[in-house]
């Protein structure tokens, strides 16, 4: 297929992926926010802001860190690129430039999210609302995914759009984990039942609250919500299944481009398909998922190299 | 239930004659009147919804970058008997064909000129004329492969031709969604009326695209200038009902002498391009030097006959206002033809006859500039102020070359919805021909309609809406 098809329906994917992250980040957020020993909520409020790298751009738009300016920065404020509503609107003109290669029925899903979230833009939000707004995006995105699944033909336009859902998603996935670890440090002292909503409202964000509880028996334990996210080959978002995803979507993908992604790629998964959450925890989490960050990283580079830059 | 008003003396009405309708309008009109305005009304939203979901909008220069608006869509259709269809096609293809042997000709021998049919200097020192062009053969010596002829009815009833569109016409992708949206909110309508089908345009498009060059299974492609561009919706519906890449200039790239597009497994060759940019734009080399929404190199690959553009290059002479006088001697000169489309009348400013007579009755003739577009450099008499005429009076003296004239012809109307209700509007209607081994249309076009009342600007730019257009099969003679 065209290469710059190709990269705009990637794109799509990523900021459509992106914009159901953003979501699930700031529903947690906020339940956290509103949770009576959470010291006002500071440390979880900062979450979002330090997973998408963009303190000091809040900060140069307001003065104190609060739900609602939080609210008001990643849901409708169109000078934050990563905002739900940036996001849709990225994701929307790109899906515009190459409707002809989508189905119809995936365009007008995408389409009628645009237009109906420029409409709620103009009411305002409030914390009843917020709610409400949290689900019915993360409907559309379900909505959007199965009308692709369904309606598209399973072909490249629809390999890469998959693969630009699992990048982002793996991206996600060890950015959250990575802020969760920062914001448990900074709650050393604090009691078991803290640690308890921490862990809870991580695998909420990320929802695989009842994915855990189905495999684990005896509580909420740090080592194992560490296996769960990055091990897992069965939760969809757990590093080992996206990256194992993006693996199989170039494997698909017609013609012989993309050797170094697909290399980088089956390498990275035999870490995580043969690793061990004890090792991990040994080798220490951070560092850890630093090192597959960037790897991730690599793999997203190399999949624009052979595919929109090569030809 | 529905109230129908009367008809204003002196306008021809497609679908009301005196107290009743026409023939081919009845069952139509009988099905209208039984229906409840809150029906009507509660449609009418409901395609609007639909359209704006399904994203069928055009694009508005100068505003916002991405504006992107809906072409108001009326829910009551353009009905054409059979008979009078099978007239229009046969004046239709008789008409292409000369157009296509004219731009063959003047490109080739110039028999029409030596034999001062039309004046030598009216065609090369057009603008639109292709010095390129010359001596370039073309498969089929087919230059106008889509051609849209707008024509408009006028109070004596009869059909007139206003302007052939030779280079990127526009509007047949609203013609096919038109089709799909009524069959949508009133199946019961195309259930007891046989109404002649227009969905298989795309497979005619693309059938017709293919065999403009000698290959096997060639590679088609739509070029368009990006996702702004005010058609951009129909340029993505034509590649996707076809089956073909949406390539932009950037995705093409001339080497060896064929052209190739960047795709995910390499470079593909591409043997045709239905392109929607403009002459000016389609090679930097060769013409607009700034122009990024082309391929550099294209018209050379293309005079050497390995890439098919459709239209061709330097088709727009033919469509230019100063040539439009002479359709019907080019049907007499080369097809050896009556003419059965009928031209309206036009005064020819350049000639001092027609410049006087121009000048003598300024104030009941429309004059426009042989190069203008889009409604803008004319002057209609029987609207414009003394000093508007005289105004007029003095850039025609200064230069009359640049402008023809004609009489002002009224539209015929057509019943249509708007705020008050149902009221007549203007309309006019633009067949969509294919030339390939043959001359091949669906059977009707796209109506478009002035929405505000007694005005005849049926532009989508200028606030123009559209109807679907109903050719009845096997209707009374």
């Amino acid at each position: 297929m065209l290469s710059r098809t190709a990269n705009n329906i990637y794109w799509m994917a990523r900021s459509l992926e992106r914009a159901e992250n953003m979501t699930r980040l700031l529903d947690v957020s906020h339940n956290m926010a509103l949770m009576p020993n959470s010291r006002g909520g500071q440390q979880e409020l900062l979450a979002p802001l330090s997973i998408t790298g963009r303190r000091d751009q809040f900060h140069a738009r307001h003065d104190k860190v609060s739900t609602e300016a939080l609210l008001e920065f990643f849901l409708f404020d169109e000078s934050n690129d990563g905002s739900i509503f940036s996001c849709i609107q990225l994701a929307r003109a790109n899906a515009h430039s190459v409707r002809d290669r989508l189905s119809a029925e995936a365009w007008e899903s995408i389409n009628t999210t645009w237009l109906e979230l420029r409409h709620r833009r103009h009411r305002s939000i409030n914390h009843e609302g917020v709610k409400g707004l949290f689900d019915w995006i993360k409907q559309r995105s379900h909505e959007f995914r199965g009308a692709a699944y369904g309606t598209m033909l399973h072909n490249d336009a629809f390999l890469f759009m998959r693969l630009g859902t699992f990048i982002e998603r793996a991206d996600n996935t060890a950015r959250i984990l990575n802020a969760k670890l920062e914001v448990m440090a900074g709650e050393r002292d604090s009691n078991q039942a803290i640690d308890f909503y921490q862990w809870n409202a991580l695998l909420q964000s990320l929802g695989a609250y009842e994915a855990y509880h189905y495999s684990y028996t005896g509580g909420l334990s740090a080592r194992n919500v560490t296996e769960l996210l990055i091990l897992s080959a069965q939760l969809p978002r757990s590093l080992r299944y996206c990256v194992g995803a993006i693996m199989e979507q170039l494997s698909s993908i017609e013609g012989s481009q993309g050797l170094a992604a697909k290399r980088l790629c089956s390498e990275l998964h035999a870490r995580l398909q043969y690793g061990e959450v004890d090792y991990i925890l040994e080798f220490g989490l951070h560092d850890y998922l630093n090192d597959l960050l960037r790897r991730i990283n690599t793999i997203g580079d190399e999949i624009h190299r052979s595919y929109w830059e090569g030809a | 239930m529905t109230e129908i008003p009367a008809v204003a003396p002196g306008l021809y009405d497609e679908m009301l004659r005196g107290e009743g309708a026409r023939a081919h309008y009845q069952a139509y009109l009988d099905w209208l009147k039984k229906t409840p305005d809150a029906t009507l009304e509660q449609k009418h939203r409901e395609a609007d919804t639909l359209f704006r979901r399904f994203g069928i909008t055009f694009n508005v220069y100068g505003e916002e970058e991405g504006t992107e608006r809906l072409i108001p869509f009326d829910l009551i259709p353009r009905i054409i008997p059979a008979d009078e269809w099978q007239k229009l096609e046969l004046g239709l293809r008789q008409r292409v064909s000369a157009l296509n042997r004219f731009l063959h000709d003047i490109y080739h021998d110039q028999e029409i000129l030596k034999a001062g049919i039309i004046p030598a200097e009216q065609v090369l020192t057009n603008q639109q004329f292709q010095v390129a062009m010359l001596g370039v053969d073309l498969p089929g010596e087919t230059y106008a492969h889509i051609t849209g002829v707008d024509l408009i009815r006028a109070s004596d009833g009869e059909y007139y031709v206003l302007e052939d569109n030779l280079r990127t016409p526009s509007g047949v992708s609203y013609m096919l969604e038109n089709r799909k949206m009524m069959m949508r909110l009133f199946p019961e309508l195309f259930l007891s009326q046989s109404v002649a089908p227009v969905e298989h345009y795309p497979n005619l498009l693309l059938d017709t695209l293919q065999s403009a060059i000698e290959a096997d299974s060639p590679c088609v492609v739509v070029l368009t200038p990006g996702r702004y561009n005010s058609a951009f919706f129909e340029h993505a519906f034509l590649a996707q009902q076809m089956g073909v890449p949406l390539v932009e200039g950037a995705d093409l790239f001339v080497q060896k002498g064929c052209v190739f597009m960047r795709t995910t497994t390499g470079s593909r060759r591409v043997h045709v391009i239905y392109r929607r940019i403009d002459d000016a734009f389609l090679d930097p080399l060769a013409f607009n030097p700034d122009s990024m929404l082309g391929v550099p190199g294209l018209l050379s690959v293309y005079r050497d006959g390995n890439v098919i553009l459709a239209n061709a290059l330097g088709t727009g002479v033919a469509d230019d206002k100063s040539i439009y006088p002479y359709v019907p001697d080019m049907i007499r000169f080369y097809l050896d033809e009556t003419p059965i489309l009928n031209n309206v009348p036009t005064w020819q400013c350049r000639k001092e006859e027609d410049l006087n007579h121009v000048l003598e009755n300024l104030h009941e003739l429309v004059v426009k500039e042989v190069h203008g577009a889009g409604g803008y450099g004319m002057l209609i008499g029987p609207k414009a102020s003394r000093d508007e005429i005289e105004q007029f009076r003095q850039l025609l003296q200064q230069n009359p070359a640049n402008y023809i004239a004609q009489p002002t012809l009224c539209l015929s109307t057509c019943p249509t919805m708007v705020a008050e209700g149902i009221a007549p509007r203007h309309i006019d209607l633009r067949p969509f021909v294919l030339t390939g081994r043959e001359i091949r249309l669906v059977p009707g076009g796209l109506t478009r309609v002035a929405l505000r009342d007694g005005s005849l600007v049926v532009n989508s730019s200028q606030g123009g809406g559209t109807k679907d257009t109903w050719v009845l099969e096997g209707s009374p003679c």
